[in-house]
């Protein structure tokens, strides 16, 4: 179905165009805008009849065939509740946005990020291709970032961004190279594929880092204990983002890929460990610092570390209930988070505060979405007749049973699912019933946009539950078979049946009561508890950007000093070292040259050169050292010429005596001290390397003279430097003609000098320039 | 003393007798374009305006006789000719393969935005006193420098591009350019010297200096007694340090942010990438056997060089410095291909080369862009540009996640092939290596986002102005180079298979001999 392939860039599309349309229509835009995710749920429920008896669609086009990347796409039970999940709240989302943002000056923006996310999630929910699956998952990284940063004059706002990209950003990476060690293991890069593949990964030795790199990835995304920090800091963010983002969506991506994973990663003795493990820990600690909290959001957020928590530990449990059980709370979860934040919101926007201690009596004003608060409270506390309830029993009857693993995993259910009854009604009751009391705005019903998405949230939750056989069949069973493997069936209806179950959940409720009294005095406790401690992972994630900034500071002080000498000193030594590894590793000394016979005046020409080098050490001064290295270049000059070689010997003379023209006429701009003073252990530090760097250039120069020489480049330039070229001077004709080029080169190098030399003289600096900023240091630092 | 009578030579030879294809000649185009242009410029230096426009000129037909090299050597495999008509290895050879043709390209991108930014950048007097002549200069020598075939060639274009580049790096003469200037030039100088004393070594050794012909006799050679080995470490040495590369690096970031912008980017775009280039010409192509024994070793300087550049870049406040350490990062993701030596792994290194190339002259052009509005290059005083230009922002992020290889922009698919390479063979430490630098890049460049954009404008700093009419030239020459990001990023097709090409021919490197010597095992003089 090449409309899929539409599908997965039209809210990218969208959002193109989003800043245009707020232009023109201004918040009604979002009534056009959310046209795109409407037709998109519209699409995907076109696959719900096949998808429901079983099936499987995959499709897609060649994208880098080069590298064996698809654009391809796999719907199944899973990715298709998700996608309907993501465009259905997406809807509403939009035109709750088009409410919330109405006249904020950037709302045109804010609509293209929501829509840019948007497409993000659908395309990672969709994708077939292991890396088409890893870009979307790290554009979601990077749009949420832009939408977490929304508010950017906010120092805090800036922080949670910057924090939820590295944490999130950072597990996408290792989900990448999670991604490639399952395609090194098991030879396909597509999930359709991957799931045919049976054992192969669970039996392969590399079992291990695969999954604990995937892991990476689910749990950072996810927010599992300790990386959870991240999403309450989100809440920085407007609450749109905040209702989309971590209801259905962004950390509900990490759940989905171990979902994903389940039939191929799962059904081992470390899945069914850590997964629960950690996810029990998340949940635990989610509803805990939860209850501590008094703004609206921050409590909505923590139950939503929790879901998350509760959701990793039942795919981890390892039976097929407990699958059910996640499947059912992951879809009820997304219902009543979706529509709680926006309530939240509503609350926020309209009686101008979201400190829960600070609201209440709101019943009268706001009705609407007092209605939808109330269902959706309902439903997150697991009462008959929504969709809550059938998630909670189900996990009841996956979990409990009579061994050790089982009763503490089921207590630790308990107890979270009591809490978030508490939290759930602390935020849909506290502030509308009760007396009146003062808020920053005179609070009134939110406008059509802004309650169309919580009433309809909170009424599918009624509905799911009420017809639980048509949500079984089209959603919650399909979904539960891709999560096993297996054709699974759920059968729970809202009718309770007497057994362990409900035992365990009229628990749940009457506990849940019992807190919701106590909580003022809980959030006490819990608060004192927490200083007590005083420190976090969140506090945690600042030490640690600290810290690598800190570290690399101090690293690169050292590496980058400033001072010349101390770059030059690292370059020999590296130099000596590696020539003497390289010689002793190749076996490559050379033999012990014989002593040459030589004239007696070619000795003293030696002699000359040694004693020059001797002067340029121990001079007193620098001029005379320079003197000194010219007569050494002098003393190589007459042996080429005592060697035959009148042309090399007459420009090394050239060259020589400019040198130590140059370099005196440098030395008195320079205005460097006369004499160079270095203590003893200097001078026998840099005489070492000096010396040891020469001697293993010297030994690789003897050891190539040893060898034999190949003539036949001298043999071809003499047979035709004269009959081809014309030139009886060899060595011109090699300048000129054989290697011109080289020549023209060198020109262009002596000619470029001077024109650089130029500029350094005639240019004066200019004392300011305004235009061109500068920073002030004058000498490099580091 | 030349031997033989005129009159019995016969010319087949010693020399090339059939005439070079029309196209043949694109491979000297980019040296004779630059050479001709830059001297016109210099006789008309105190024209500034007519010798602006002439360069450009200049720049664009460089760029299109790039295009067309490009094309050619794509078609038609690669493009051989000796100077002077006299057969390899006796005259100096200029052979385009793939590699020399992708890199000379890029570089062409490059060089023409640069002095297309340039427009605006650079005063009048340093104009006068050369920016555009040593700009096309530079330009020539780093574009010969990929296409040369013989390696004493190679250095002369070293040489004529670190002293074009040492012109452009003193235009302005101040202080702290001169401070920049001295190091850059000595420590650079030291390595030149280091690749000249080699190239005489591996002259005395191997008795020629054509590529392709040190690369046949290469494998019988290295049998026999001689320093190969250590000859080979003197070249990896010298261009470890031409790249960049750690513990070699000191001269960039002492350097770097010194000059004018428009000089900063093409610097960052070209240099050290021939340093890159040379590397994998001489390790692949010329000494393979050398590359199986020093895999190892590479790797470790590939994971230094990437993680010290990318915390040296966190450690920065200084926006320009943050820059100049994360091309040394990128230094080491185009070692960490030649590590590896798979065909995978070397297509990474080839893609990651001219992304990094585009996209480190885009970061420093659009640095210079925020710079001029904030007034400032510190972070500490940045801020407040989101609300002045969101349009800005958005090129300030697809940039900075480019560079730290996020999608969906050019750079991840080279680092995805890169960590493939490294898993293919077990080197998971590189693949480490390689994310946890693409993860500390991101914080950096995040950072600069976050405080140049995000941040408020602290209060008594001057008001950040729209952009000038002026201004907008330097944002087209990077946006063209930031448009070129995106198209790799979300269809990375075609580079893929440029970069495929490129290293399939350097895993047979006897395509390139081939090439050389017209199939012709025996060759000439023989």
């Amino acid at each position: 179905m090449q409309l899929t392939f539409y599908a997965l860039f039209a809210p990218f599309i969208a959002a193109l165009f989003a800043p245009m349309l707020v232009r023109i229509f201004s918040h009604n835009a979002a009534w056009i805008l959310a046209l795109v995710p409407a037709l998109l749920f519209f699409h995907y429920t076109g696959f719900l009849p096949e998808i429901s008896d079983g099936g499987r669609v995959t499709g897609g086009v060649e994208w880098i065939p080069s590298f064996n990347v698809n654009f391809s796409w796999f719907i199944d039970g899973l990715s298709l509740t998700f996608a309907l999940l993501i465009t259905g709240i997406g809807t509403l989302i939009i035109l709750y946005a088009g409410g919330y943002m109405k006249g904020h000056q950037q709302q045109g923006r804010f609509l293209s990020f929501m829509l840019m996310f948007m497409g993000a999630m659908q395309g990672l929910v969709l994708s077939d291709s292991f890396l088409m699956f890893f870009v979307f998952w790290e554009l979601t990284s990077i749009t949420s970032f832009l939408l977490i940063g929304f508010n950017h004059d906010k120092e805090r706002s800036r922080r949670a961004a910057m924090q939820a990209l590295v944490v999130t950003g950072l597990g996408g990476l290792s989900l990448l190279a999670g991604l490639i060690m399952i395609w090194n293991i098991t030879g396909v890069s597509e999930i359709s594929l991957l799931l045919g593949t049976g054992d192969a990964l669970r039996e392969s030795p590399f079992y291990l880092a695969a999954f604990l790199l995937v892991l990476g990835g689910a749990f950072t995304k996810s927010a599992q204990f300790p990386l959870h920090f991240w999403l309450p800091n989100a809440m920085e963010a407007p609450t749109p983002v905040s209702a989309y983002l971590h209801s259905a969506t962004m950390v509900k991506a990490g759940v989905f890929l171990l979902m994903r994973m389940n039939p191929v990663m799962g059904d081992t003795a470390l899945w069914e460990t850590v997964l629960p493990l950690f996810g029990g820990a998340t949940l635990l600690v989610g509803t805990w610092l939860a209850v501590r909290q008094t703004d609206l959001k921050l409590m909505l957020a923590y139950t939503t570390v929790a879901s998350l928590g509760l959701l990793v530990m039942l795919t981890g449990f390892g039976t097929e209930k407990a699958i059910e059980g996640a499947v059912l709370y992951l879809i009820a979860h997304s219902l009543f988070k979706g529509c709680l934040f926006m309530v939240a919101g509503n609350v926020d926007h309209e009686a101008g505060t979201r400190d829960v201690t600070k609201l209440g009596g709101l019943m009268a004003a706001m009705p609407i979405t007092f209605g939808a608060a109330l269902l959706a409270a309902l439903s997150m506390g697991g009462l008959p007749p929504f969709v809550g309830f059938l998630a909670k029993e189900e996990i009841y009857y996956g979990i409990a049973s009579a061994d050790s693993w089982s009763i503490f995993v089921t207590g630790v259910a308990i107890i979270g699912n009591a809490l978030m009854l508490v939290i759930g009604f602390a935020v849909a009751l506290k502030p509308f019933l009760g007396p009146k009391v003062e808020t920053p705005k005179s609070a009134h019903e939110a406008p059509l946009l802004m309650f169309a998405g919580p009433v309809v949230l909170a009424a599918l939750g009624l509905v799911g539950g009420l017809l639980s056989g048509v949500f079984h069949k089209l959603f919650s069973s399909p979904m539960a078979s891709a999560v096993a493997g297996t054709p699974l069936e759920i059968k729970i209806t809202v009718i309770p049946h007497l057994g362990l179950a409900l035992t365990l959940s009229v628990i749940t409720v009457a506990l849940g009561v019992v807190m919701y009294w106590g909580m003022a005095w809980l959030r006490e406790k819990m608060a004192s508890l927490l200083k007590a401690i005083g420190w976090g992972p969140d506090v945690g994630f600042d030490q640690f950007i600290r810290g690598l900034v800190k570290g690399s500071t101090a690293l690169t002080r050292r590496l980058q000093t400033g001072s010349m000498e101390f770059y030059v000193t690292t370059v020999f030594v590296v130099l000596g070292i590696s020539l003497f590894v390289a010689l002793y590793k190749a076996d490559e000394w050379p033999q012990l040259p014989a002593i040459p016979s030589l004239f007696i005046y070619e000795w003293a020409v030696i002699l000359i050169c040694v004693i020059g080098l001797f002067s340029v050490i121990f001079a007193k001064n620098r001029l005379t050292a320079i003197v000194s290295l010219g007569i050494q270049g002098f003393g190589v000059a007459l042996l080429f010429m005592l060697m035959g070689a009148p042309d090399l010997a007459f420009t090394q003379f050239m060259v020589e005596t400019l040198s130590v023209v140059i370099l005196a006429l440098v030395m008195t701009r320079l205005r460097l001290l006369p004499q160079d003073h270095r203590s003893a252990y200097q001078t026998f530090q840099d005489g070492f390397i000096a010396l040891g760097a020469a001697t293993a250039m010297t030994l690789i120069l003897l050891g190539v003279v040893q060898t034999e020489f190949d003539p036949t480049l001298s043999e071809f330039f003499n047979a035709y430097s004269y009959t081809i070229a014309q030139g009886k001077n060899i060595v011109n004709v090699i300048l000129v003609d054989f290697r011109g080029v080289d020549t023209f080169g060198e020109i262009a190098v002596v000619m470029v000098s001077g024109l650089a030399i130029l500029a350094l003289i005639r240019i004066l600096p200019k004392k300011t320039n305004p235009d061109v900023p500068r920073s002030e240091n004058t000498e490099e630092i580091f | 003393m030349a031997s033989a009578k005129k009159s019995d030579v016969n010319l087949e030879n010693a020399m090339v007798m059939a005439d070079p294809a029309l196209a043949d000649w694109l491979v000297a185009a980019p040296l004779i374009l630059g050479f001709i242009f830059g001297a016109i410029c210099l006789m008309q230096r105190k024209n500034v305006l007519l010798q602006t426009r002439i360069a450009l000129f200049g720049l664009l037909l460089m760029l299109i006789a790039d295009i067309g090299l490009f094309i050619n050597v794509w078609q038609n495999g690669t493009v051989v000719m000796t100077m002077g008509r006299w057969l390899p290895p006796f005259g100096i050879t200029f052979a385009a393969d793939m590699l020399g043709a992708t890199f000379a390209l890029v570089a062409g991108i490059v060089g023409l935005a640069g002095g297309i930014y340039a427009l605006s950048d650079v005063d009048s007097t340093s104009r006068r006193y050369g920016f555009y002549p040593f700009l096309l200069l530079m330009l020539a020598g780093v574009t010969t420098a990929f296409l040369t075939g013989d390696i004493f060639n190679l250095y002369v274009w070293f040489e004529v591009l670190l002293i074009s580049s040492f012109g452009l790096i003193v235009l302005g003469s101040e202080r702290r350019q001169l401070d920049g200037a001295i190091k850059y030039a000595f420590l650079n100088l030291v390595a030149t010297t280091l690749f000249l004393i080699g190239v005489a070594y591996l002259y005395g050794v191997f008795g020629t200096l054509n590529m392709a012909d040190i690369a046949r006799k290469a494998p019988a050679l290295q049998e026999a007694e001689g320093p190969h080995f250590a000859i080979a470490i003197m070249f990896l040495f010298a261009f470890a340090m031409k790249a960049a590369a750690f513990p070699l690096n000191a001269w960039l970031p002492a350097s770097y942010h010194t000059p004018r912008i428009a000089v900063s980017a093409v610097f960052a775009g070209l240099l050290t990438k021939v340093g890159v280039y040379a590397l994998l010409r001489i390790f692949l192509t010329m000494f393979p056997a050398d590359r199986d024994e020093l895999g190892a070793v590479i790797a470790i300087i590939a994971a230094l060089t990437m993680l010290v550049g990318a915390l040296g870049a966190l450690a920065q406040t200084d926006i320009r410095r943050v820059l100049g350490y994360l091309v040394i990062s990128g230094i080491g993701l185009m070692l960490a291909g030649l590590a590896l030596g798979s065909e995978t792994g070397i297509s990474g290194s080839i893609f990651y080369a001219a992304h990094s190339m585009i996209v480190m002259t885009a970061l420093y052009l659009l640095a210079g862009i925020i710079g001029r509005l904030m007034g400032t290059f510190d972070l500490h005083k940045a801020g407040g540009l989101y609300q002045a230009s969101p349009w800005l922002g958005a090129l300030c992020l697809v940039l900075a996640f480019s560079v730290s290889g996020l999608p969906p922009f050019s750079g991840l698919w080279p680092k995805v092939l890169l960590v493939k390479g490294s898993i293919d063979v077990g080197a998971w430490w590189l693949a480490a290596a390689i994310i946890v630098s693409g993860f500390l890049t991101t914080i950096a460049m995040v950072r600069v986002f976050s405080f140049s954009f995000w941040r408020t404008r602290a209060e008594g700093l001057v008001e950040i102005g729209p952009i000038s009419r002026e201004g907008r030239i330097k944002l087209y020459a990077a946006l063209g180079l930031t448009a070129l990001t995106v198209i790799a990023g979300v269809y990375p097709e075609p580079f893929i298979q440029v970069s495929d090409r490129v290293a399939f021919e350097l895993t047979h490197p006897q395509t390139y001999i081939d090439a050389v010597f017209g199939g012709n095992q025996e060759g000439g003089g023989q």
